[in-house]
């Protein structure tokens, strides 16, 4: 079961076996079709989805243009695509926006889907659009889940309204004045999470949403959950007429299955995910771009999006000038380590490429590898940072003792530099299909 | 209500949707084909994986056959048998000292379950402390102390930020220096893809083993009852890392069913240990494999 990381992989396996065949034959497609419901069942997708998702496929793929036709396991990887897509929803939906401020924004789920965390990461997300958000503590249930949104509020910078274990509903109202009075727009309401057949609490929310009448409802859902994904889903859009969904712990092996699901049974859209236990770790989310990931063809566009963030646009220039005329320094690299760090880790970066995604396997971000990479080129003189040709035998060891490291591990960073140095004068010329090209990676991965 | 009475309440809204489905599975008149469909798909449903799901089908077929039965309703028997027959374990009763360390990915309710927990082994006469060794996530510690008020037990607790490690020494020194039969370890929630926190986590193990090498040391993850397939990778990792002696699976009372466990009972032969039935401190339950399987066909 392990051997497949996720749902990209195992759609990419049954895809590069069907590509291997040339001309398929009608039993090869049916095989390929019960792989497909076995990869979609395993990622968690809700199995009457499943079902209706492997017959619309069939019936595309069993047509016959296609059996006749060249290149049947492409354009299977199309009909795949196409209904992945449609399935999802095509363009990414952002948040909506009140006529009259504040906009208000009321989270809700389960226990445990990870509301409180999402909220910060909302807000920051908000508050980097140049924003003035606030946080109301509407969770008066869990014990301590109000001091949880005070710190998370302020590890991101944002206020946060609360007025203890009182009324929900009086509580939400009293932030919505509070935010009038102090000009904070737009607001998040956190509440309390619960079950979705839980009559009382769910009226509670309903009282909320009455009171403070939101723009947007946003249902929190752990991405690892399963079947029941589907369920609770209906039940919180069927109560409250939710507006979009968020899904969390994308950043697990997960192969969020729940979110193929969820969307297809309530045709709601999925706005962000959650990717990571940081502040930032937010992603708007691009259903298109999901559908490519899930079959294994990379989503350059987030790659660009990410890129975009991490690197400022001087720093590109300059990053371009210096590869086109090969002045690309240990020094530069430095610089490099911080922004893919930034960036996720490389690893998380090359699921994003088309062609490399799936194939890449395990690349952990190892943080602690990029400090002892850091460490080794601080090490180095200014002259040995620019000019990496002349460290010999006595300078690595100077290097090594001085970082603390040993020979093996300076002679790996100068190798990773080298490849990492032509990998990236080849993404200079050849653009990704460069990339492509790469026969192989470093040995012993890359330093991060 | 006694505890069968809550798993049987807890375990109600989960029969309605699996069994809803067996119900109809078994309704049909003869054991054909699309009678093991249709049971194949229930248990689809029910989270069971399709790999298990594939293994209880295929053995029910085998037991049909041998056994020369003709009626759905004797069928369901046999299913019974084979369900109580891969969640049933012998579990070695607890000696004292004991240490129970809970683990397991973020929101599946590890600090709820340390409460009831505390709460379980007090009314059995035993002394308990809790080391709070959840130091990351922001306000765990208090959600703890809340918890450790309402059962009456002391928390063992340090800032957040420091070394988790750290604070289950103290606990332990703590628990030798007054004499306490039961600690309790709250850790912090990681995803199981996440290698530091892992490391952190064998860390946190290495101090129970070296400071109370006499104790007796159970490692649980504690696994939300909605989760899907990903349950079993959770499984498999976290045994790989702290070599886990069971489980403990929560929020059953919600219309979930939990089935994932039977997927991590046939590839990986982990008993569950309790259910969490509820919100309360009592709605933590020891595990009962007839009594579950009773409640879901």
């Amino acid at each position: 079961m392990s051997v497949f990381e996720n749902l990209a992989d195992r759609m990419n396996h049954i895809f590069s076996k069907l590509r291997n065949k040339g001309k398929l034959t009608e039993l090869e497609i049916k095989q390929a079709m019960r792989e497909i419901r076995v990869a979609l069942l395993e990622a968690d997708v809700n199995y009457a989805v499943v079902k209706d998702f492997v017959a619309a496929v069939s019936e595309k793929a069993l047509g016959e243009d296609i059996l006749k036709s060249l290149t049947p396991a492409q354009q299977i990887v199309k009909i795949v695509n196409d209904e992945l897509v449609a399935l999802m929803g095509s363009t990414h939906r952002k948040l909506a926006v009140s006529d009259r401020p504040p906009t208000v924004y009321m989270m809700c789920g389960l226990q445990g889907a990870g509301k409180t965390t999402m909220c910060g990461k909302l807000a920051l997300y908000l508050k980097k659009q140049g924003k003035k958000p606030l946080l109301v503590a509407c969770d008066v249930y869990r014990p301590a889940a109000i001091q949880q949104l005070q710190i998370v509020g302020k590890k991101v910078g944002v206020e946060v309204y609360e007025a203890g274990q009182g009324d929900p509903v009086k509580i939400a109202a009293a932030g919505i004045a509070h935010a009038l009075k102090n000009g904070f727009d737009p607001v998040i309401i956190d509440t309390a999470g619960r079950l979705h057949i839980d009559e009382k609490l769910m009226k509670e929310l309903i009282d909320v949403k009455r009171e403070v009448k939101p723009a947007e409802i946003l249902l929190v859902v752990d991405s690892m959950t399963g079947q029941d994904a589907v369920t609770v889903a209906d039940t919180f859009n069927k109560t409250l007429d939710v507006t979009g969904v968020i899904m969390t712990k994308l950043d697990g092996d997960t192969r969020g299955g729940a979110a193929l699901s969820i969307r297809a049974v309530t045709g709601k859209p999925i706005k962000f995910s959650g990717t990571g236990e940081k502040p930032e770790d937010l992603e708007p989310f691009h259903p298109e771009r999901m559908a490519s990931r899930i079959l294994g063809m990379g989503d350059v566009l987030t790659l660009i999006e990410k890129a975009e963030q991490a690197f400022s646009k001087e720093q590109a220039e300059k990053l371009q000038k210096k590869l086109r005329e090969n002045t690309f320094t240990l020094e530069d690299y430095l610089e490099q380590l911080d922004s893919v760090k930034k960036m996720g880790g490389l690893g998380s970066m090359m699921q994003l490429v088309p062609g490399l995604a799936g194939k890449m396997g395990k690349q952990e971000i190892d943080e602690e590898k990029i400090m002892r990479s850091k460490v080794i080129i601080q090490s180095m003189t200014p002259k040995e940072r620019r000019n990496p040709d002349i460290i010999k035998g006595s300078r690595r060891k100077r290097i090594a003792q001085g970082s603390g490291t040993s020979i093996q591990e300076v002679n790996q960073l100068l190798k990773q530099f080298e490849m990492t140095r032509a990998m990236m004068s080849r993404m200079q010329k050849g653009g990704m299909k460069g990339l492509r090209g790469m026969k192989g990676m470093p040995p012993g991965g890359f330093p991060f | 209500m006694g505890f069968f009475g809550k798993m049987l309440e807890g375990i109600r809204k989960t029969k309605d949707n699996l069994s809803k489905k067996l119900y109809y599975a078994f309704s049909a008149r003869a054991l054909d084909d699309e009678f093991y469909d249709s049971l194949e798909e229930a248990l689809l449903a029910g989270d069971v994986g399709v790999a298990a799901s594939t293994e209880i089908v295929d053995d029910l077929r085998n037991r049909v056959y041998e056994r020369r039965i003709k009626k759905p309703d004797d069928a369901k028997e046999l299913l019974k048998e084979i369900l109580v027959e891969s969640v049933e374990y012998e579990v070695e009763p607890y000696s004292y000292p004991l240490v129970v360390l809970l683990s397991g990915v973020n929101g599946v309710g590890k600090t709820t379950a340390i409460g009831k927990l505390a709460r379980l082994f007090t009314e059995q006469g035993k002394s308990v402390v809790v080391a709070a060794a959840d130091t990351f996530r922001a306000a765990a510690s208090e959600q703890l102390e809340v918890w450790g008020k309402r059962a009456g037990v002391r928390v063992v607790r340090h800032n957040e930020g420091a070394d988790p490690a750290a604070v289950v020494f103290d606990a332990i020194s703590s628990a030798k220096a007054k004499g306490t039969d039961v600690i309790l370890v709250d850790t912090a929630g990681r995803l199981h893809n996440k290698k530091n926190l892992m490391e952190e986590l064998k860390k946190i193990c290495r101090v129970v083993e070296r400071e109370l090498p006499e104790a007796d040391f159970r490692k649980f993850l504690v696994l939300d009852a909605t989760t899907g397939q990903n349950g079993v990778q959770q499984a498999e990792v976290f045994s790989e890392a702290i070599d886990l002696d069971g489980i403990i699976l929560t929020k059953l009372d919600g219309t979930a069913k939990g089935g994932v466990v039977m997927a991590i009972s046939v590839e990986l032969e982990l008993p569950v240990l309790y259910v969490g039935v509820g919100e309360k401190i009592d709605d933590l339950i020891p595990f009962d494999a007839h009594d579950f399987v009773d409640a879901l066909v």
